[in-house]
């Protein structure tokens, strides 16, 4: 029951975008490992800039 | 067993539709419409959008994706198909899609309904699709990228200007929408107020105290929302506190520019970004709500199937059903603006070409049953009843008496007292000239949502609707302005290349004031014409969607010609044949009608005729020089969209003449295969 609980909010977290730091971290280990982070909040900041550039929302 | 299955599919599906088309009585079962579309979808998706994939766009599900290739765990991201089927579709579906088809109802239910259908299944999901495809094959290129690289400068700028102009009507139309839903009602306003600190509050918290905690920070803001539509009902019973959030429909207009221009210029983590969580939260939440509120209800629709308002006689805006369904339903049928975010985040998600049909085909069909939803919450209204909301007081006299007199004398009764009993039960002060489309959608969904979820909750069910659509209707203007900024800078720098630095706080403030008094301007003018506004904007709005759809499937038609298979080339031709005939045969009506109700020349000389000859009120008379001038720069801002369209089609045709005939055209800007790691 909580194992699935679990995959749930795991979804939801992917969904939402709540987990979006933590992939970029796995990531950056796995492609270029020992290389400086940004910080969690750093992250989220460029992140948001970066997604609202271009269109993303429509009519 | 797969094969009867599917037969079943379609044969319930044609009884359905059959049913629908040849039903001639008082009322007839919103299942139908439900049965009938979600049959269409399947069909459509089943086959002919795996026929397109496979033979038109030879999806190959071994070729890597920008996702994988260029995969920086940022924006190149290779996303599970899912994942990004509900980000593409919280992406494409805004207010359109709800507002179109409660407009488009003065004709009946079944034109809007099998425009919605059959524009889907043939014309936009194969846009939607088609365009994410080549997108992706381009590293996810824009469409106006595409249409330089592919078809030339001329396609490439025609893109951008008809986007950048696209862009300031939507804004306007929503704004009106808005601030329709918004006059004179203390619980509307007081909530759509709250959800600018709410949303700020959500903005420091993912920011400052929680960084990046979407879900918390999202149900921390769902639930203050919820709490201010409740909290709306207390401001409304409050005799002193009512009065502070009256507004007439002016003073809102104001307060909507000036928000406007502050969120265009305000770092986006602090309004928008947090916003537009809140508001995908509750879009999703309220579609899916509505769908199974629907099927549980099973709304009678009472408006007939078609009505006497396809000769262009109608309330709601002038012209026959023919261009006009066309061009009022966009979103929800074919959207143009859609083909921006299919060639904007999207591509850079999809993680194998495989995904594209569900991503690209499968959203749109999915819009397009919101669509459906919203025609169904509009003609279960009694007919006269969403006449006298819809209907402005320049149609049909500004007392309520005359109002119900008139409505009443077209077949559809309604009475005053009728309209205020449901005015009080909606926590309203009047439900008269809401034109716009909001307040009737609201009064629908909140008839739906009690039936099904609480009898007494009517007026919490109307406020949440208002809410719900302001949300992301903000959305929508705020992202819009931003956009419309960065493509403004960009052209200016141009001109002067210190304009073109997005960062460059005067050319910031420059180019929001321009953007925002361009759609402040419309915004303006549509809230003092006491013919409501939207009766033209809307129809300006769609024409616009209508013409970036033709360019969009005119790089479409250009790209597939070019790779050699112009015989397949019909499956994006005919949709952009279809649009270019209805825009075109719009637009010229729009110009040239003498119907003062159609065409702008004949409005403003019929607007000019009374005020010379003094037979209009002091009022009217006051501001019947900018309703000329309007009407004026509406036909110019018309011929403008006519010419776009008609200079991208040439375009298209002359590249795709010297590819039949073996003359050189602009090289194909496809990325060059490279093996997907793991072949599906």
């Amino acid at each position: 029951m909580i194992r699935r609980l679990r995959a749930w909010l795991a979804l939801l977290r992917r969904c939402s975008g709540d987990d979006a730091y933590e992939r970029f971290v796995a990531h950056r280990h796995a492609v270029h490992p020992g290389e400086p982070l940004p910080s969690r909040r750093e992250f989220w900041c460029g992140e948001v800039e970066r997604k609202w550039q271009g269109v993303n929302r429509c009519c | 067993m797969k094969r009867l299955f599917w037969l079943a599919v379609a044969a319930v599906g044609a009884y359905a539709l059959g049913g629908l088309a040849l039903h001639r009585g008082e009322s007839i079962n919103a299942l139908w419409i439900v049965v009938a579309a979600v049959c269409t979808y399947a069909i459509g998706y089943r086959f002919y959008a795996a026929w397109v994939a496979a033979r038109v766009l030879t999806i190959d599900a071994t070729r890597a994706t920008p996702a994988e290739r260029l995969d920086n765990g940022r924006d190149f991201v290779p996303t599970h198909r899912w994942i990004v089927f509900g980000h593409h579709f919280a992406a494409i579906a805004g207010p359109g899609p709800l507002i179109g088809p409660t407009l488009a109802a003065q004709f009946g239910y079944l034109p809007g309904t099998l425009w919605i259908l059959v524009g889907a299944v043939l014309g936009g999901c194969v846009q939607d699709m088609t365009i994410l495809l080549l997108s992706t094959r381009r590293n996810g290129r824009s469409i106006g990228q595409m249409a330089r690289d592919e078809l030339g400068p001329i396609g490439g700028i025609a893109a951008i200007t008809g986007t950048i102009v696209i862009m300031v009507i939507l804004i306007a139309v929503l704004g009106l929408v808005i601030v329709n839903a918004m006059k004179h009602s203390p619980w509307a306003t007081s909530t759509v107020f709250a959800t600018i600190p709410i949303a700020v509050l959500v903005g420091l918290y993912m920011r400052n105290w929680r960084p990046g905690r979407v879900l918390e920070g999202s149900l921390i803001g769902v639930s203050l929302l919820l709490f201010a539509v409740i909290g709306g009902g207390w401001v409304n019973a409050h005799p002193v506190i009512r009065e502070w959030f009256d507004y007439p429909g002016l003073s809102l207009a104001w307060f909507v520019i000036a928000y406007g221009w502050c969120a265009a210029i305000l770092p986006v983590w602090l309004l928008l970004a947090p916003r537009d969580y809140l508001s995908t939260f509750l879009k999703l939440g309220t579609i899916v709500l509505l769908a199974i509120a629907i099927v549980f209800a099973q709304p009678e629709l009472k408006m007939p199937a078609v009505t006497q308002f396809i000769d262009g006689s109608g309330p709601i805006f002038g012209g026959k059903v023919f261009p006009f369904v066309f061009i009022t339903i966009a979103c929800g049928a074919v959207s143009g603006f859609h083909a921006l975010v299919a060639s904007g985040t999207t591509p850079k998600l999809i993680g194998s070409e495989s995904d594209v049909r569900l991503v690209g085909y499968g959203s749109m069909a999915l819009e397009s049953f919101v669509a459906i939803m919203a025609m169904i919450a509009a003609t279960l209204l009694d007919p006269g009843v969403y006449f006298a909301i819809n209907s402005a007081a320049g149609i049909v006299g500004a007392t309520p008496e005359a109002a119900v007199a008139t409505i009443s004398s077209w077949g559809f009764p309604v009475t005053v007292e009728q309209m205020a009993h449901l005015a009080r039960e909606m926590g309203e002060s009047t439900l008269f000239g809401r034109t716009g489309g909001a307040p009737s959608l609201a009064v629908g969904m909140a008839s739906i949502f009690a039936s099904s979820f609480g009898a007494h909750l009517l007026a919490i069910w109307y406020h949440f609707a208002i809410m719900f659509e302001a949300v992301f209707i903000l959305t929508t203007l705020d992202a819009g302005t931003r956009v419309g900024r960065f493509m403004l800078q960009d052209m200016l720098g141009n001109v002067w290349p210190a304009l073109g630095r997005t960062s460059w706080y005067p050319s910031v403030l420059l180019a929001s004031t321009l953007v925002v008094a361009a759609w402040g301007y419309f915004l303006y003018i549509g809230v003092i014409d006491p013919n409501g506004g939207v009766n033209i904007l809307w129809p300006l709005f769609g024409i616009a969607n209508q013409m970036l759809a033709a360019i969009a499937l005119s790089v479409a038609t250009g790209i597939i010609v070019k790779q050699g298979k112009a015989r397949y080339a019909w499956v994006t031709l005919a949709p952009l044949a279809w649009l270019a005939v209805v825009t075109t045969t719009a637009a010229v009506q729009k110009i040239v009608s003498d119907d003062p109700r159609i065409g702008f020349y004949a409005a403003a000389r019929d607007l000019a005729a009374k005020l010379a000859a003094g037979t209009l009120p002091p009022e009217r008379a006051a501001v019947a020089p900018q309703l000329i001038f309007n009407q004026q720069l509406d036909a110019w801002l018309t011929v403008f969209f006519l010419l776009v369209v008609w200079v991208v089609i040439a375009d298209m045709l002359r590249v795709c003449w010297r590819a039949v005939t073996g003359r050189s055209v602009p090289p194909s800007s496809e990325a060059p295969y490279v093996a997907a790691r793991e072949a599906a």
